[in-house]
C-alpha cells in the first residue's frame, strides 16, 4: 500500500449544536484523484475550510506528508505543498492572467522582501507562468486582465494558480460549477490529465465528472463520512443510494 | 500612453517654472502655496502607498506628520540644527512610530483598522497638547531652519521649492519602484484578493507591515519639511482633519496612481485656498464638495488623463 | 478622605461612561445594521446642544427646552439620513468614512455661522442645582448623578426595545438578514431612518447633557468622538453589551487617570518629572488600553453576533 500523503483523524467542528464535522476520517494517497461527494448542507464547504487552514477544528488532527499541520494558517499549509481553487471563483481580477500565475509562482520562490527590480521583468517568474498557463490551455489569453476573461477561462485560471505553485496536493472546490456542457466537458479532460501526477481532492456536485474523474470516492453526510471506496462501491452502497443518489435518481 | 507621459511632462515643467514666474509677476505668496502643496503631495504620495496599493484605510497618516515635524523641532530647541541628523531622525522615528501603530492595528481588517489608526493619531495629538516643554497646545516656533553643512540654504523660498519639488519626484519615483517590486506585487495582490492570496502561500501581514512603515518614513519626512516650511511647529499637524484631509487628496487624485495623490494634494489645497480667499465660513461649501466628489467622482483626477488612472 | 475622593472621581468616571455609552450605542447600532461607518455622528451631539441651549433660552423652561433639542436633532438625524447617508450604504468604508468626514466640516462651519465660534454654556434650572449627599462625607453635584441616573435608564430602555420587541427583533433580524426583514413586508428604508433618526436622538442626548459640563463649542462633537471610537474597538464592532462594558471601562479608566495618574506617579518618580508625565500619560491611557484590549482580542472584549 502507498504511502498516505493526506491522513484526516477524527476530525471535528461544531457551530453551536450544529456538528459541521462529525469524527471524519480521510486518508489519502499519493497520486489518487479523491471525490469527496454530499448534498447541499452536508458539510463539505467547512471540511474543506478545515483541509486549507481556514477554519480550526474544535478536535483531531489532519497529517501532511508525515507532518501534523492540525495548526497551521493557510499560508504554510500552502508553503507546504497544498494548493486550491475556490467554490466561487478566486482570482485577481484586476490582474492580467499571467500576472495572476506568476504571483503564485512568486510565492513559491522564497521570501519576497525584493524592492527595487520590477516584477514582471523577471524571467524567474514569467516563465514557469507561461508554460502553465500553455498547459491549461490559456496561453493565448496571458495578456487579457483576469476580469475580462470568460467564466470558464476564469475557472481554468484559478487551477493554474494552484499548479504553478507546484502543489503536492491539489484540493478542488466544484471545478466545473456554472459551467457550460462544452466548457466543464474540457476542464474534466483536462483534469484527467494530470491523474497520477497530482493527489488531488475533488469536491464537486457533478457527477457525470466525480465519477470520470475520481479513483476513490467518500460520501459526506450530516458531517459524517458514511462510505468511502472504489466508485462502483460506493455507486452500488445502498445507504448511499438512500440518502443521497437516491434523491437524484 | 505617449500623451500621458507628455502631459505629465508638462506639469512637471510648469512645477519648475513656478519660482520664475512668480518673481517675474511679483507673487512670492505662489512659491510659498506651492511648496505646501508639494511637501503635503509626499504626504499623499506615501498614503497612498498602503491605500492605494495595500488597500490599507488609514485615517490616522497625519501622525507621522507631526512625529517628522516634532524631531526637526525638537533637535533644534536642544540647539542640534544639522539638517542631514534632522531629517535622519525624523524618517526613523516615523518609521518606529508606524512599526508600533502598524503592529497592532495592521493584523485588524476594515473598519476596526479605520477607528484604531485614527485612535492612535489622536493619542499623538494628544501627547503634543500635553508636554508643556514643546510648547503644548501653542506649539513652538522653529527659530533656525535645518542646516545642510552649507550645500543648500532653506531659507531662500525659491531654493527651498526646489529642493521640495526633487524630493516629491523622488518618493513618486520609490513608490514607483515599489509597487511593481516582488514586495509590491505581495501588498497590491492582499487588497485585490486576501483569501487567494494566503491560499497560494503568502502571509500578508509582515509585508504589509513593511509597506506601512515605509509610508509612515515618508510621511515623516514630509513633516519635516512642513516643519521647515511653516517654521512653526504644533500638534495641529496632527489633528485629525489634518489625517482625512491627507486620504482626500489621494481619493480625489486617484487612488492606485503614480502621479494621483500629487494632483489631488494640488486641488485640495487650490480649492481651499480660492474658497478660503473669498469667505471665512468656506469649509461650508467644501464639506459638501468633498461629499460630491465621493459619490460621483470616484474615479479620480488621475483617472481623467489619457492611460487611465492606475499605475503599475 | 482618600476613599471619598476615589468614590467621587469613580462617580465622576461612570457619569463620562453614561454619556460615552449614549453615543456609543447609537453609532454601533447603525454600524451593525446598516454598515454604516458614520463620522458624523459626533456632529448629532453637537447639534443637540446647540438646540437645547436655543431652545431652553427661547421658552425659558428647561424640561421643554430638552424636549424640543431632542426632537430637533432625531428630525436633523432624519434629513442627514434620506439627503446624504441612504445613499452611503451600498458604499465601500472607505466611501463612508470620507463623506462622513466632509459632513463633519459642513456642520462645524454651519454651527459658526448661525451661534459664532465661541464656547456657549448652558445654565442649570435652581432645581439641578446644588449637591445631594450619597455616602456620608461625600457630596455630590446634583446634575451630574442626574445625567448617571437618565443614563442608566436610557440604557436599560434601549435594552428592552433591542431585546423584547417588534421594533428590535427587525433590528437584529435586519442587521443579519436584509432580505429576511424585507420579505416579512416591511419597509427596509423607513427602518433605517427610523433607527439613525433614533441614534442622531441618542447622540443628541448626550450632548445636550454635555452642555452644562463641558463647553458647547463647534468641534465639539469630534472630541467624543473618538473616544467612542476607542469604546466601541474595545467593546466589540456592533455590539450593544461591548458599547456598555467599553464605555464604562473608558469612562472610568480615563478619569481616574486624569485625577490620580499624577499623585501617584510622584510616589515614584521625581515629582517634577511626574508633573510633565503625568498629564501626558493620562491623555494617552484610553489609548494605550485600546492597544493592550486589542493585543489579547483584536476583535474587542464582545465581538459581534454575540449580542
Amino acid at each position: 500500500m502507498a504511502e498516505s500523503i493526506l491522513a484526516v483523524q477524527a476530525l471535528r467542528k461544531s457551530f453551536g449544536a450544529l456538528a459541521a464535522t462529525d469524527g471524519v476520517d480521510l486518508d489519502l494517497r499519493e497520486g489518487e484523484t479523491h471525490a469527496i461527494i454530499g448534498p447541499n448542507g452536508a458539510g463539505k464547504t467547512t471540511l474543506i475550510g478545515q483541509l486549507a487552514g481556514n477554519l480550526r477544528p474544535d478536535s483531531g488532527s489532519i497529517r501532511f506528508a508525515g507532518e501534523d499541520i492540525t495548526h497551521l494558517s493557510a499560508p504554510q499549509r500552502a508553503r507546504r505543498g497544498f494548493a486550491r481553487s475556490f467554490q466561487i471563483t478566486s482570482i485577481y481580477r484586476d490582474f492580467t492572467a499571467l500576472d495572476n500565475v506568476a504571483l503564485a509562482v512568486q510565492a513559491h520562490a522564497g521570501h519576497s522582501f525584493r524592492f527595487w527590480r520590477a516584477a514582471r521583468e523577471e524571467r524567474a517568474l514569467r516563465d514557469p507562468a507561461r508554460v502553465v498557463l500553455e498547459e491549461v490551455g490559456l496561453g493565448a489569453r496571458a495578456d487579457v486582465l483576469a476580469a475580462n476573461l470568460a467564466h470558464g477561462e476564469q475557472r481554468q485560471l484559478e487551477v493554474a494558480m494552484a499548479l504553478a505553485t507546484r502543489p503536492r496536493l491539489l484540493l478542488l472546490d466544484e471545478p466545473v460549477a456554472g459551467m457550460g456542457l462544452e466548457e466543464s466537458e474540457r476542464m474534466v479532460q483536462f483534469l484527467s490529465g494530470l491523474k497520477g501526477r497530482q493527489t488531488i481532492i475533488l469536491v464537486e456536485h457533478d457527477m457525470d465528472a466525480v465519477f470520470t474523474l475520481a479513483d476513490r470516492i467518500s460520501v459526506l453526510v450530516y458531517g459524517r463520512i458514511i462510505a468511502s471506496g472504489a466508485p462502483e462501491e460506493v455507486r452500488a452502497n445502498a445507504e448511499v443510494r438512500r440518502a443521497y443518489l437516491g434523491e437524484e435518481a | 500612453m505617449r500623451a500621458r507621459t507628455l502631459i505629465l511632462a508638462a506639469c512637471v515643467l510648469l512645477l519648475l517654472a513656478v519660482p520664475p514666474l512668480a518673481t517675474v509677476f511679483n507673487q512670492p505668496y505662489y512659491i510659498d502655496l506651492l511648496r505646501r502643496v508639494l511637501i503635503f503631495g509626499i504626504a499623499a504620495v506615501s498614503l497612498n502607498l498602503i491605500l492605494g496599493y495595500g488597500g490599507l484605510v488609514s485615517f490616522g497618516h497625519a501622525a507621522y506628520l507631526g512625529v517628522g515635524a516634532y524631531s526637526v523641532g525638537i533637535l533644534a530647541f536642544y540647539g542640534i540644527h544639522n539638517g542631514w541628523l534632522q531629517w535622519a531622525v525624523a524618517i526613523v522615528a516615523s518609521a518606529l512610530v508606524a512599526l508600533l501603530i502598524g503592529a497592532i492595528s495592521v493584523r485588524t481588517r476594515g473598519i476596526y483598522f479605520i477607528m484604531i489608526t485614527l485612535a492612535f493619531t489622536q493619542m499623538l495629538y494628544y501627547l503634543g497638547v500635553s508636554v508643556e516643554e514643546f510648547g503644548g497646545d501653542d506649539g513652538m516656533r522653529l527659530k533656525v531652519k535645518s542646516q545642510f553643512s552649507g550645500l543648500v540654504d532653506l531659507g531662500d523660498p525659491v531654493t527651498y521649492y526646489y529642493v521640495v519639488l526633487a524630493l516629491l519626484l523622488a518618493c513618486m519615483y520609490l513608490v514607483h519602484r515599489l509597487v511593481n517590486s516582488r514586495f509590491g506585487r505581495v501588498i497590491r495582490a492582499a487588497k485585490s484578493n486576501e483569501a487567494r492570496t494566503r491560499a497560494i502561500g503568502f502571509s500578508p501581514y509582515p509585508y504589509q507591515l513593511v509597506a506601512f512603515v515605509i509610508a509612515g518614513a515618508m510621511c515623516g519626512l514630509a513633516g519635516a519639511l512642513l516643519a521647515n516650511h511653516t517654521a512653526y511647529i504644533t500638534p495641529a499637524f496632527m489633528d485629525w482633519t489634518r489625517s482625512g484631509e491627507i486620504m482626500f487628496m489621494v481619493i480625489l487624485g486617484g487612488m492606485g496612481s503614480i502621479p494621483g495623490p500629487a494632483l489631488g494634494a494640488f486641488a485640495l489645497l487650490i480649492v481651499e485656498d480660492q474658497l478660503a480667499g473669498w469667505t471665512q465660513h468656506w469649509q461650508v461649501i467644501f464639506g459638501p464638495l468633498l461629499v460630491l466628489s465621493v459619490l460621483f467622482f470616484k474615479r479620480g483626477l488621475a483617472g481623467l488623463l489619457p492611460g487611465g488612472g492606475k499605475d503599475g | 478622605m482618600t476613599t471619598i475622593l476615589v468614590f467621587e472621581q469613580l462617580l465622576n468616571g461612570l457619569q463620562f461612561g453614561v454619556m460615552l455609552f449614549l453615543m456609543a450605542a447609537g453609532l454601533t447600532l447603525v454600524f451593525g445594521i446598516m454598515n454604516l461607518v458614520n463620522l458624523a455622528h459626533g456632529s448629532l451631539y453637537m447639534v443637540g446642544a446647540y438646540l437645547t441651549v436655543s431652545a431652553v433660552q427661547w421658552t425659558g423652561n428647561y424640561l421643554a427646552g430638552v424636549a424640543l433639542g431632542l426632537l430637533g436633532t432625531l428630525a436633523v438625524g432624519m434629513l442627514v439620513e434620506v439627503i446624504a447617508l441612504r445613499t452611503l450604504y451600498e458604499r465601500d468604508h472607505l466611501d463612508q468614512v470620507l463623506a462622513t468626514f466632509g459632513l463633519i466640516l459642513f456642520f462645524n462651519e454651519l454651527i459658526a455661522i448661525i451661534w459664532g465660534r465661541t464656547a456657549l454654556y448652558m445654565s442649570l434650572p435652581a432645581w439641578l442645582q446644588g449637591h445631594i449627599e450619597i455616602i456620608p462625607g461625600s457630596i455630590y453635584p446634583l446634575y451630574r448623578a442626574v445625567v448617571i441616573g437618565v443614563g442608566l435608564v436610557v440604557g436599560a430602555l434601549l435594552w428592552f426595545v433591542v431585546t423584547r420587541t417588534r421594533l428590535g427583533m427587525l433590528i437584529r433580524a435586519g442587521a443579519s438578514n436584509r432580505t429576511m426583514v424585507a420579505a416579512l413586508g416591511i419597509n427596509i428604508r423607513l427602518l433605517y431612518t427610523v433607527v439613525f433618526g433614533f441614534g442622531a436622538a441618542l447622540a443628541g442626548l448626550a450632548g445636550l447633557m454635555a452642555g452644562p459640563i463641558y463647553a458647547v463649542q463647534p468641534g465639539m462633537g469630534e472630541l467624543i468622538l473618538i473616544q467612542v471610537f476607542v469604546v466601541i474597538v474595545i467593546g466589540g464592532i456592533g455590539s450593544i453589551r461591548g458599547a456598555l462594558v467599553g464605555s464604562l471601562v473608558v469612562g472610568v479608566v480615563d478619569t481616574l487617570g486624569r485625577a490620580f495618574l499624577k499623585p501617584l506617579l510622584g510616589h515614584f518618580i521625581s515629582p517634577p518629572a511626574a508633573e510633565a508625565a503625568g498629564p501626558a500619560l493620562a491623555s494617552m491611557l484610553i489609548y494605550l488600553l485600546m492597544a493592550l484590549v486589542l493585543s489579547l482580542r483584536p476583535e474587542g472584549l464582545f465581538p459581534a453576533k454575540s449580542g
